[in-house]
């Protein structure tokens, strides 16, 4: 049985999100997906398991595409996250979130957040994937609604669009 | 007055059948979609629940005086809190099924692994799950059953034991003289089939959060229930709480597929906690919460099909045995669905179907893509097939010759269902077509040659939708409810903004985006031009005690009390209109905002007979209320069983073919699918975007469930797969790429000859099973289950192979 945190036990955790400093209070055990949602109120990353294997709560870490429920908040220290409140410049949506809404990529949405940054991070590595690449690079992310076949479609036509924009837009995350 | 009818809309563009983006997909691919554990409330405390690790034991002694000494623990709740402070919820059995006693936690035994026992909350989530630990509970185990035909034996231990027996209904089913077909037939045909457990298991899990309102009185109840309006006569009469205090709030839903029509005993123990504690209260079920306690039906089957040397079905003799686990909920109502589609897609006329269902120690049940009706359809599929073999028949050709045919349409089924049009010969040959089904079979003959096996299995299963709930009336008379019926309002403000109220309550089947749709193309306007309301909310949106999203009735539904509304509003904007421009309401047509006199070709903008309506009233006609507003419920024509239980269950029939063709290794028992197609017919598409989203969304959930999917329960009752470890649900690379082709037969009786679409019918279970059974065909193996385990069928082969080496 775990030994329930008192206040002195809260540590201090400070790491830099979509760009932006941020700090909070987490004891020792808070896995990094509940900081920053309950913590840090950056919803757009969901849960959906307790194994690590939906991706719901994906984000970027220093660069990579990370499961943020299999990191505990302490972990964080000083990192650079992109969430998927991240993705969009300004107003102006990235080209894997216009893919996802012209190709129907989501339909409940609550895969997306993690469905785009794996999306994200395998275009980052493979800019031209293959159907089978593609399907390979999501493995990690579980959809009950899509059947994949469009959230597929989505990344092959955000591969179009950021090639086309001369990979303006996989800044790294 | 003139009628919509004969108001002709003259805008350019078509709204209905456009593959619009939706409307709700910017927020929720920014991250700002406000799903209910988002629900964030001043003060917000956290509930954690205790469960049962035993299938059934009496409950000898709770004690949470440790765990309310716990650091940030406002308050617990046991069972014997719970029979103190509410009633149990109502049944819907007959007796004496009905004496079932369900209470948000177990009071004084548990039934199943999993059931609620006790419940914390504390400051944070993780101080409720630390103090959960600390209570104690002695238990003393007895004996439990977990077979449906094991349970309905007479020394089998009794689930609940007030009830006196683990029967919860059975009913006869008897159309024309199967008895008589049997005897005249060429053959008869038997299997005994089994449909496993599993579930949809959307990844956003239930959610509940209250605040209960001491100022007001209210209950205010954010969760992710997709019929919240349907819960309230049991929030109601179990909490012994008034119903015009309690206000139901969705959100942003993280899927459904039915799993979460079910949630009423949560939001129930966390009222109760919220009231406790005084403080609004978050529980959010964790995923091994959720596969404890959210599974589909299980059902076995003994079938026995008289057929004629040509193939032709003379009918269908079934007894059923369905298992809904420990507490029925909204069973038996649930289960006996599958009458909406008795014979299937074909045509005979002698049906009988002996129908038990029972309960056992298992998680209680809930519809997963439909309630029962896949179940039904599978063993309708699989069995057409098991004839196709024993005749020597192509399994197309035993379909073609036995589907109900398009010319047929409207087509009345034994048990009084009524097929809205279609055609289903058409939507195979499609299927066939675009699988290229002569190649496959001549590639599977050389396959075979070189000792590879391929399969090809055909299922078409029919995916209906908007339902009558007239079928509770065959349970028993006394059930308060029949028909159907959906809310919606729209309105015009006094600057002549759009805005669109729904009672249905999506979780991802684009309702925002339809809704606009539709009411687009009724004035005239851009999708863009009108707000549809989100979520839903019982204080904002309208609704019926019958709104909800489920049984795949929404576009319809939606469409027709959207249509009734807007039917409404332009009468009285034509009126308006009429009054301010000198002529006769029958004279005024809408187009791109404006209202055009036919006669004169004179326009005028919606906005200002908006203001008049509203502002500069003055103007308006003498005596005519102000405002622009018009509220619609609408119901389609049910009716109630005959005394044979005749009934039109449902409004609207889509239908789908799937053909799998797979690849089975011998060496392992795995196979592979090579191609997948699907043909679906829905009728009119609203937007064929969406259409095509559910399609292969029931597909993959079909493919998982008959590949990956399945609840097991060891001897004890304990739940070997409940995470997603060693329950599979399928990533991308398990589904494979869906091929699709469509047709657009328009339904013959609802609005716009839409049809529901989004459960599938459960079509590739069909399809899968035929396709393995026909990959093992030169070991002459026979499926009877609906999950195809590698290691069974492995087993199988084994198995053959030893006794062909024995003969031998
Ligand atoms: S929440 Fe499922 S992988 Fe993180
Ligand atoms: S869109 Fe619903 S889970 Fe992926």
């Amino acid at each position: 049985m775990m030994k329930s945190a008192t206040k002195s036990d809260m540590i201090r955790v400070t790491c830099k999100i979509n760009g932006k400093e941020y700090s909070g209070l987490a004891e020792p055990r808070t896995l990094f997906v509940h900081f920053i949602r309950d913590e840090l109120n950056l919803t757009g990353t969901h849960i959906g398991c307790d194994t690590g294997h939906c991706g719901a709560c994906t984000i970027f870490m220093n660069g990579k595409s990370v499961k943020s429920c299999m990191v505990l908040a302490i972990q964080a220290q000083g990192a650079d996250i992109t969430t998927v409140e991240g993705l969009a410049d300004g107003d102006k949506l990235h080209p894997i979130q216009e893919a996802f809404w012209e190709n129907h990529g989501l339909q409940c949405g609550y895969c997306t957040p993690g469905m785009l940054i794996s999306g994200l991070f395998l275009l980052q590595r493979n800019p031209d994937p293959t159907e089978d690449e593609i399907r390979r690079g999501i493995e990690g992310n579980l959809c009950r609604c899509t059947g994949y076949v469009n959230i597929v479609k989505s990344i092959k036509a955000a591969a179009k669009k950021m090639q086309s924009e001369g990979g303006k837009s996989a800044r790294s995350m | 007055m003139a009628t919509v009818m004969e108001l002709v809309k003259e805008s350019e563009v078509q709204w209905v059948g456009q593959p619009l983006k939706r409307k709700e997909d910017p927020r929720l691919i920014t991250g700002l979609g406000k799903f209910v554990d988002d629900v964030k409330l001043p003060g917000l405390a956290f509930a954690s629940i205790l469960r049962s690790p035993y299938a059934s034991a009496k409950i000898k002694r709770v004690d949470v005086s440790r765990a309310e000494k716990a650091p940030g623990v406002i308050c617990t709740l046991t069972g014997s809190d719970v029979s103190k402070l509410t009633d149990p919820f109502l049944q819907i059995s007959s007796a004496p099924a009905n004496k079932v006693k369900d209470y948000c936690l177990a009071v004084d035994k548990v039934h199943f692994v999993g059931e609620p026992v006790a419940a914390v909350v504390a400051e944070t989530r993780a101080e409720a799950e630390d103090a959960m630990e600390l209570i104690e509970v002695d238990y003393e185990p007895e004996e439990h059953v977990l077979d449906a035909r094991k349970a309905l034996e007479k020394d089998a231990p009794l689930v609940h034991e007030q009830v006196g027996s683990n029967l919860v209904f059975h009913g006869k089913w008897d159309y024309g003289d199967i008895e008589d077909a049997i005897r005249k037939a060429d053959r008869v045909v038997n299997a005994k089939l089994h449909f496993h457990r599993f579930s949809s298991t959307p990844i956003e899990n239930n959610g509940v959060v209250v605040n209960y309102d001491r100022a007001t009185g209210f209950l205010n109840i954010y969760c992710n229930n997709q019929m919240p309006m349907f819960c309230i006569p049991w929030l109601s009469f179990g909490l012994k709480f008034p119903s015009n205090k309690i206000r139901m709030i969705t959100g942003d839903i993280g899927g459904g597929f039915g799993t979460k029509i079910i949630s009423y005993p949560y939001i129930a123990l966390i009222c109760l906690l919220s009231m406790k504690a005084k403080r609004p209260v978050k529980w959010t079920e964790d995923r091994r919460e959720h596969m404890f306690a959210n599974h589909g039906n299980e059902r076995s089957f003994d079938v026995e099909v008289p057929v004629k040397k040509d193939g032709t079905i003379l009918g269908f003799k079934v007894s059923a045995f369905d298992d809904c686990g420990a507490y029925t909920r909204y069973e038996p109502a649930g289960a006996t669905i599958w009458a909406q589609v008795s014979p299937g897609v074909y045509h005979f006329p002698n049906l009988k179907v002996d129908f038990f269902q029972v309960m056992t120690n298992k998680a209680p049940v809930g519809p997963n893509r439909g309630y029962s009706r896949m179940q039904h359809l599978w063993m309708i599929e699989r069995t057409v097939d098991i004839i196709a073999k024993e005749l020597g028949l192509d399994p197309a050709d035993v379909r073609l010759k036995n589907y109900v045919r398009s010319d047929e349409m409207p087509y009345v089924t034994p048990s009084g269902g009524i097929y809205d049009g279609g055609d289903y010969s058409e939507s195979l040959r499609k299927a066939m077509k675009l699988i290229d089904y002569d190649g496959l079979r001549e590639e599977q003959a050389r396959a075979r040659k070189s000792g590879k096996l391929i399969g090809i299995g055909i299922a078409t299963a029919v995916d209906s939708g908007t339902n009558n709930f007239g079928q509770v009336k065959i349970i028993t008379d006394d059930n308060p409810f029949s028909g159907n019926s959906e809310a919606a309002r729209v309105s015009i403000d006094g600057l002549g903004q759009f805005q669109v109220g729904l009672g249905t309550v999506p979780q991802g089947q684009g309702h925002e985006t339809f809704a606009a749709q539709i009411v687009a193309d009724e004035f005239g306007i851009n999708p863009d031009q009108i707000t549809v309301l989100s979520g839903f909310d019982s204080a904002i949106n309208p609704y019926s005690h019958q709104s909800g999203s489920y049984a795949s009735r929404s576009a319809v539904m939606g469409t027709g009390a959207l249509l009734g509304a807007t039917k409404k509003l332009k009468e009285k904007v034509a009126m308006i209109a009429a009054h301010l421009m000198k002529t006769l309401p029958e004279n005024i047509s809408f187009s791109e905002g404006n209202v055009v006199d036919k006669q004169t070709g004179k326009k005028m903008p919606i906005w200002q007979i908006a203001n008049v309506a509203w502002v500069n009233n003055v103007l308006l006609p003498e005596g005519m209320e102000p405002g622009l507003v018009a509220l619609n419920f609408w119901r389609p024509n049910f009716t109630l069983p005959d005394e044979k239980w005749r009934l039109n269950q449902t409004l609207t029939y889509s239908y789908q073919t799937h053909i799998a063709a797979i690849e089975l290794d011998p060496e392992s028992g795995k196979f592979k699918i090579l191609r997948y197609v699907i043909v679906d017919d829905c009728g009119t598409q609203i937007n064929p975007m969406i259409v095509e989203g559910q399609v292969h969304g029931a597909a993959a959930h079909g493919i998982g469930a008959a590949m990956f999917e399945e609840f097991n329960y060891d001897e004890n009752g304990q739940l070997n797969s409940n995470t997603f470890i060693d329950y599979l649900v399928p990533s991308a690379v398990e589904i494979p790429h869906l091929i699709t082709g469509h047709l657009e037969i328009p339904s013959l009786f609802a609005p716009k000859g839409i049809r529901g679409v989004g459960e599938g019918g459960g079509t590739p279970l069909g399809a899968i099973s035929n396709a393995v059974e026909d990959a093992l065909a030169p070991f002459g193996l026979q499926i009877t289950d609906s999950h195809q385990n590698p290691q069974h069928i492995h087993k199988l082969i084994r198995e053959k192979i030893s006794k062909l080496n024995q003969v031998r």
